[in-house]
């Protein structure tokens, strides 16, 4: 007898033809699933279905400053955040912040991951010095950065006023204060960049380039042929990775400007903020939150959808 | 002119010494192929002609040409690697024009290189393919064919066939053997196995420990196995070792071993008196182990039969060990039973017991 439940494959599919979807095995194999499925799904419930349904639904009311009556004013909320000021302008923010923070992520991580792959006595101290900012919290990251960029004590501006070129008001400045928060964002995001991608570099055998040494291909061909073909599932995940990051960055800018100056460093997630903790007004945060999440969505697909055909998977 | 040559050459890493002082010479298009367990340099040897590596010491010619310092790229030599190193993102046409790009070699000369080596290798209809949807055998292929299409002077080959089955392993070889008849270019030839070595190799140079230990026609090697680690390393099962000293037996020498005595041939004997020892090591090749009326008795311990041929293992006098391989239709031989070993004088191998060297 053909026993439904375990045996090959071909034995089991026998057994569904015969029994069809509803079989008793097939019950049981799927409760055992759900059941193992069961606590990253109570964990998910809890912290992001719930929030998201509720945001959602927040999104459709209208606080007074106070919090005391919630007016229903249906979709015509999203409509209105999606057509303020102040929202397409901490979008266009938020899109200048990725500009400048996930391509200059990604090239200087290879950088240094290129640099530490290679096999050279003491490479591990810098190994380690490179992966130290993964250590570091972004609050203290960034009152060390607010330390950096201080117009008058910090060794950024000492260093352009020996220089000649004069200080610069990096956090107060609102040509410069994007530019000034990116730089550190993109500091705190330099030892994940290392690491993941000095773990990729890793694992690309070492006689690929052997072979690709004989074979006459130079140290830019090597690196074009061998390593970024290898390399690109990891730096795909680093791409989708940093971008969500840049979307979703809030701490430093708290510290170090607050939105400002002129609002110039106001991403989505600190106008949500500012909504919703300064201005109480719950009902456009959420629906600020709510388009959050449909562009770090959309974006993500899209990433998936037009770069990962350009990413080699092995074998 | 493609031959390799090796003057005094050594590569150390920290403390080991990989290739201890290698002297060598693989003339024009011969198949040479090193032999050895595994970590005996061999590997070394060829990285060291690839460029991989450079010599500690000493100097390596390709042709007549000193490539000590010389890039790998501009050696002229082509390397299978065990692993076959092919780029999985690439299809077996793009792997294998690699080098001729590299090389900046016309398109349509590449086309036709690519073609040739692809007709060559039987490959013609696997070109649009990854190397994740080929077989083993075919991977290995078009490893082989990445190497070929650029015509180089000398091939490097380490273990090639190492990680195919054993069928296919066979298949192999003999189209290995072909394409080297075919291509009339230099082979070095890397491998552990002495099938390998004995089956595809014009010559074959057995490495232990870094140093070279014997070079000569397979035949050759077997015949007279240099040493006594060569004795038992070609070879399978390996050569038979007792140790056994030296005694007169009228107007010639034999060999006393627990059990009986050897008898010496007069030229060994010689030998043997000549340096006066009271000990040598005797070496007898499984094949040539009798189980015939004898003069060293023994006691049958297992007999096993392969199909082909039995392996009966014996124990002499003081418990020692021997192996024999013996035909599938002689006697029957009980376990416990007692029995007398022979080998022809001439199949006897003497060694030097303090220094493993070859008597004779």
């Amino acid at each position: 007898m053909m026993d439904a439940t375990g045996g090959t494959p071909t034995a089991r599919e026998a057994a569904y033809r015969r029994h069809g979807l509803f079989s008793r095995a097939r019950v049981r194999e799927w409760l055992y699933g759900l059941a193992l499925l069961s606590p990253s799904f109570a964990l998910f419930a809890v912290f992001t279905f719930y929030p998201l349904v509720k945001g959602a639904y927040l999104g459709l009311y209208r606080s007074d400053p106070f919090g005391l009556h919630r007016v229903f004013i249906g979709f015509d909320q999203y409509l209105h955040v999606l057509r303020s000021g102040g929202f397409q302008s901490s979008l266009g923010v938020t899109f200048w912040f990725a500009v400048y923070t996930v391509p200059a992520g990604l090239v200087l991580g290879l950088a240094l991951a290129l640099l530490a792959h290679q096999r050279l006595r003491g490479m591990i101290i810098y190994r380690a010095v490179f992966s130290s900012t993964l250590a570091s919290s972004v609050a203290v990251a960034s009152v060390m950065w607010l330390t950096l960029l201080n117009p008058s004590v910090g060794i950024l501006n000492y260093g352009l006023r020996e220089s000649g070129v004069g200080a610069i008001q990096w956090l107060n400045d609102p040509r410069w204060a994007l530019l000034a928060v990116s730089l550190t964002t993109t500091w705190l995001n330099l030892s994940f960049t290392f690491i993941v991608l000095l773990a990729g570099l890793q694992t690309i055998p070492e006689q690929m380039y052997e072979s690709a040494k004989i074979d006459g291909a130079g140290a830019w061909s090597r690196f074009r042929n061998v390593t970024l073909p290898m390399l690109s599932p990891t730096i795909f995940f680093s791409l989708v990775v940093l971008t969500i990051r840049a979307f979703e960055s809030f701490g430093q800018i708290d510290i170090l400007t607050q939105g400002g100056p002129l609002k110039r460093t106001n991403v989505i997630v600190y106008s949500i903020y500012t909504e919703a903790f300064k201005n109480f007004n719950e009902g456009v945060a959420a629906a600020q939150a709510i388009f959050l999440f449909l562009i770090i969505l959309v974006l993500t697909l899209v990433q998936f959808r037009f770069l990962e055909r350009r990413v080699f998977y092995g074998s | 002119m493609s031959r390799v040559c090796f003057e005094g050459v050594t590569k150390r890493f920290g403390d080991v010494v990989a290739v201890d002082d290698l002297r060598l010479e693989v003339a024009d298009r011969e198949f040479l192929v090193l032999v050895g367990p595994s970590g005996c340099g061999k590997t070394t040897v060829l990285r060291l002609v690839a460029g991989l590596d450079e010599p500690d010491a000493g100097l390596i010619h390709i042709g007549d040409r000193l490539v000590n310092g010389v890039e790998p790229k501009d050696r002229d030599v082509a390397m299978v690697f065990q692993s076959y190193a092919l780029y999985p993102h690439m299809t077996v046409r793009r792997n294998m024009e690699f080098p001729l790009r590299t090389r900046r070699v016309p398109k349509e000369e590449r086309a036709r290189l690519v073609g040739e080596a692809a007709e060559t290798l039987g490959l013609v209809d696997l070109l649009g393919r990854r190397p994740s949807q080929l077989s083993g055998g075919q991977r290995q292929r078009v490893a082989l064919g990445r190497a070929i299409v650029r015509r180089p002077a000398v091939f490097l080959m380490d273990e090639p066939l190492s990680n195919l089955d054993a069928k296919l392993r066979a298949q192999t070889r003999a189209e290995l053997i072909e394409l080297h008849r075919r291509l009339q270019t230099t082979v070095l030839y890397v491998t552990h196995d002495q099938v390998e070595a004995m089956t595809m190799g014009s010559r074959i140079a057995v490495m232990d420990r870094g140093a070279l230990q014997q070079v000569g026609r397979p035949q050759e090697v077997y015949e007279r196995p240099a040493n006594v680690f060569v004795a038992q390393f070609i070879g399978s099962p390996p050569t038979n070792l007792v140790r056994g000293s030296v005694e007169r037996e009228g107007e010639t020498l034999v060999v006393r071993v627990p059990g009986g005595v050897v008898p010496l041939t007069p030229d060994r004997a010689a030998v043997v008196s000549e340096r006066s020892l009271a000990e040598v090591l005797v070496g007898v090749r499984p094949e040539h182990l009798a189980v015939d009326a004898g003069p060293v008795a023994a006691t049958v311990r297992v007999v096993v039969s392969l199909g082909h041929e039995r392996q009966g293992v014996f124990a002499l006098d003081d418990g020692q060990l021997v192996v024999a391989r013996m035909a599938t239709d002689g006697p029957g031989l009980r376990e416990g039973a007692r029995v007398q070993l022979m080998a022809r004088p001439e199949h006897v191998h003497l060694f030097d017991p303090a220094t493993g060297t070859r008597l004779g």
